[in-house]
């Protein structure tokens, strides 16, 4: 069960992989996301869905390494089997046709507005894309993103590629610009989809954030994810991912996304000690 | 084979007390804490019942065990025969023997008890599982005539185990659905180690799906497929999903990051295991001085369980007083032992934190006893000006929970009342649909295993009469 059946390296730490889930692929909406283990003794993780595949049965995850589970991931191959898989998670993107709309993604929140870009220009939208990283190599998905939106427009911070700057600068100007955007979806890190947030917030337009909540069994049992919105606590797993970014804590959601950070930094080095001591012990054989 | 005393000898004896861990040795482990009885004190507790003409324990006993009849054969050294005795209507031996608060159901009936030293059933019941476990003695598998029915069970908790543990012992192709990667439910996310080992629990499961039961996990019925689309694929369906969200105070700082709901902090400790982090990956938030809010089981669990992972200090912060406390004597006496800090009628108003998020403490009203509530109880009310400072650098809230609407909300018909629970008619838990039963604390609230048990075994029955009769939830289409 769970068997990678196809992995791409996007860049040196972001991957992709098409995992076989049929049951999950035949059932998934754009803007849900899933949990995986990678072993028993594995935590669960989140991740959104970046596509899938109906007819073959496959679902498509993208994920930066960031810590131990993402690197023990990362060194997986075609053919390896995933412990848990469990999905289609939370609520669907609502998706119909409001006229012209903007996705932004950066880093691996590129890949998470993938399959939402795609419905929402199959539903009718024009949809124009904003996609950011810090340099080239880390803009990942450029040729599917093409083809999914109506117009693609690429930022880097140095320059290196398109547009130099954040992206914020560029949904600023087509704000300016263009009265009638009716609806904005941004994913990526925290700080990126707060400071959109901020940037369309004297527009009026609504914005749609996607969370990225630290949770256990994604199903509403823990609470782990919970987050303000509006004054109201709510469950990240089930009453999101998405959310009106206007109406979120950032500072709560931000504090609490990392909880754990000492924690998993010690456990990301102890793996990582231990890797390359086994490395050294395969170069001495 | 043990001697039979006479029944007079039998009313003198006293109670076999059963050996535990010592406490000072305890808090720095997740092992069983009460140790279980040997053969000879097993025999021994066993020889003082009266083996009542009329005994009143089997109608204490949800799960329906003839206990005098296998209390009869541990006295005759019979184990096994013990053992195949209450399979015949318990498929959790072990679990039930240990987590089941007999001293209001079996044992409270118990003519002894009129004494004050009622037969320790559990104990025993326990004795007997674990007997069999080590032994590999296995149950017989009975020749039935195999059915074609098929019946799906959502929710591998002990509802779901127990419904279908009964209908594939009469032939019934039961297929038992899981949202999580491992089966059990609150048996394996919720009860901690030291009170319920896990290897216990999937020892159980495994021989239910010996008995043919088809175990699924990692499958989120209501977001993977709907309850709508099983009732198209099976015949009948027993919802036991379970109550499974959290309740929180509502109070200003909950949201900080070291306050967790009871189901976090345990399903990280115990399912995930994240008292052995790093080996594992999950972490867990080790707090110096933890505070759980609430008296039940699950706040027992919870502050028991900080303590294990280093707290110097794990306090539980209940609003009434020592006599209403709802968790079992036992889990009680055993936390006190251990150490926990008891701060009865205190009400927590706020949890305090720092600009990074994490907890400093918490700020509580002193509570006094009024009038009789609706419960029966008498209301605590705070005391105006009493606020107080507990120091504390982390919080559990284990307040009980509320119904995840999942489920529900994906099976068109089957009616809920205004708190999200099933509503269903009590002596059969059939559902507003039918075809479609439910049990567990998806229909009760937060209550017990073993009143989950019993409303498996009702169910169990009642969907054997459904499909005997000839009626399947897809001819209902």
């Amino acid at each position: 069960m769970y068997k990678i059946l196809k992995k791409e390296i996007l860049h040196d730490i972001i991957y992709s992989m098409w995992i076989e889930a049929p049951e999950i692929a035949q059932s998934v909406q754009p803007g849900q996301f899933i949990i995986l283990m990678i072993k028993e003794k594995g935590e669960r993780i989140p991740l959104t869905v970046a596509d899938f595949d109906r007819e073959r049965g496959l679902i498509r995850i993208v994920f930066q390494i960031v810590g131990k589970t993402s690197e023990e991931l990362s060194t997986l191959e075609e053919g390896d089997e995933l412990y848990s898989f469990i999905g289609p998670l939370g609520k669907k993107t609502d998706i119909k046709n409001y006229g012209t709309v903007i996705t932004v993604g950066g880093g691996t929140g590129i890949a998470c507005i993938h399959s939402i870009t795609r419905a929402l220009k199959e539903a009718g939208n024009k949809v124009i894309s904003i996609i950011g990283a810090r340099n080239k190599d880390l803009i990942i998905m450029e040729e599917e993103l093409k083809l999914a939106s109506s117009e693609l427009i690429i930022t880097t911070d140095d320059g290196s590629y398109g547009r130099k700057g954040f992206v914020t600068q560029v949904l600023k100007e087509i704000l300016y610009q263009d009265q009638n955007i009716k609806k904005i979806w941004t994913i990526g890190p925290a700080i990126m989809m707060k400071v959109t947030c901020e940037t369309t917030k004297p527009y009026q337009v609504d914005t749609i954030v996607s969370l990225n909540s630290v949770m256990v069994d994604g199903t509403g049992m823990c609470g782990s994810c919970r987050v303000t919105i509006g004054g109201e606590t709510k469950f990240v797993c089930t009453d999101g991912p998405e959310f009106d970014g206007q109406l979120v804590d950032w500072t709560e959601f931000m504090n609490r996304l990392i909880r754990y950070k000492e924690q998993e930094q010690r456990s990301w080095e102890i793996y990582q000690e231990h890797t390359h001591l086994c490395k050294c012990e395969k170069g001495i054989e | 084979m043990a001697e039979m005393i006479p029944v007079k000898e039998r009313m003198k004896r006293n109670q076999v007390p059963m050996p535990e861990q010592e406490p000072k040795k305890r808090i720095y482990n997740f092992e069983e804490v009460p140790l279980g009885y040997t053969k000879k004190q097993a025999i021994r507790e066993a020889q003082r019942c009266l083996q009542c003409k009329v005994p009143k324990c089997i109608a204490g006993c949800p799960a329906e065990i003839n206990i005098p009849k296998f209390i009869e054969k541990i006295v005759e050294e019979d184990f096994a025969g013990a053992y195949f005795e209450i399979l015949k209507t318990d498929d959790l031996p072990a679990v039930t023997g240990r987590v089941c608060p007999q001293e209001e159901q079996c044992q409270v009936v118990c003519i002894l008890e009129k004494q004050g030293k009622p037969i320790y059933i559990g104990r025993l019941e326990r004795f007997v599982a674990d007997w069999a476990r080590e032994n590999n003695i296995h149950g017989k598998l009975s020749q039935i005539n195999q059915k074609e029915q098929k019946v799906a069970v959502v929710g591998s908790g002990p509802a779901g185990l127990t419904c279908a543990a009964d209908l594939a012992k009469l032939g019934y192709k039961v297929t038992l659905f899981e949202a999580l990667h491992k089966p059990g439910g609150v048996l394996v996310y919720g009860i901690p180690e030291f009170r319920l080992p896990k290897s216990i629990v999937k020892y159980e499961i495994n021989e239910i799906e010996k008995i043919g039961v088809k175990v699924i996990t990692n499958f989120v019925i209501g977001a993977i497929l709907s309850v709508d689309r099983l009732a198209k694929e099976y015949d009948a369906i027993f919802l036991a999903n379970g109550a499974g969200a959290p309740r929180f105070m509502n109070i200003p700082g909950e949201n900080l990051n070291d306050v967790y709901s009871a189901n976090e902090f345990l399903t990280r400790a115990n399912l995930m295991k994240a008292y052995n982090f790093p080996e594992y990956d999950t972490p867990i938030k080790i707090g110096k001085r933890a505070a759980t809010i609430g008296a039940g089981n699950v706040a027992m669990d919870s502050a028991r369980t900080a303590l294990r992972l280093g707290a110097e200090k794990s306090y539980i912060v209940y609003r009434r007083s020592r006599k209403e406390v709802p968790a079992r004597a036992e889990e009680v006496h055993h936390a006190e032992e251990e150490g926990i800090i008891f701060n009865f009628l205190t009400l927590p108003v706020k949890v305090l934190g720092d600009e990074k998020g994490n907890v400093i403490g918490m700020e509580c009203l002193k509570m006094e006893l009024g009038e009789l509530d609706e419960s029966g109880r008498r209301r605590p009310i705070p005391i105006t000006g009493s606020n107080f400072v507990i120091e504390v650098d982390m919080v559990i809230d284990a307040i009980g929970t509320s119904a995840n609407p999942i489920v529900a909300g994906s099976a068109t018909r089957v009616e809920i009342n205004k708190w999200g629970y099933f509503i269903v008619n009590e002596k059969t838990k059939a559902t507003t649909k039918e075809g479609i039963y439910a049990g567990g604390d998806i229909v009760r609230g937060s209550a017990t295993v073993i009143s989950a048990v019993g409303d498996g075994k009702i169910a169990a029955r009642a969907i054997s009469e459904f499909l005997s009769s000839g009626k399947s939830l897809r001819k209902n289409r």
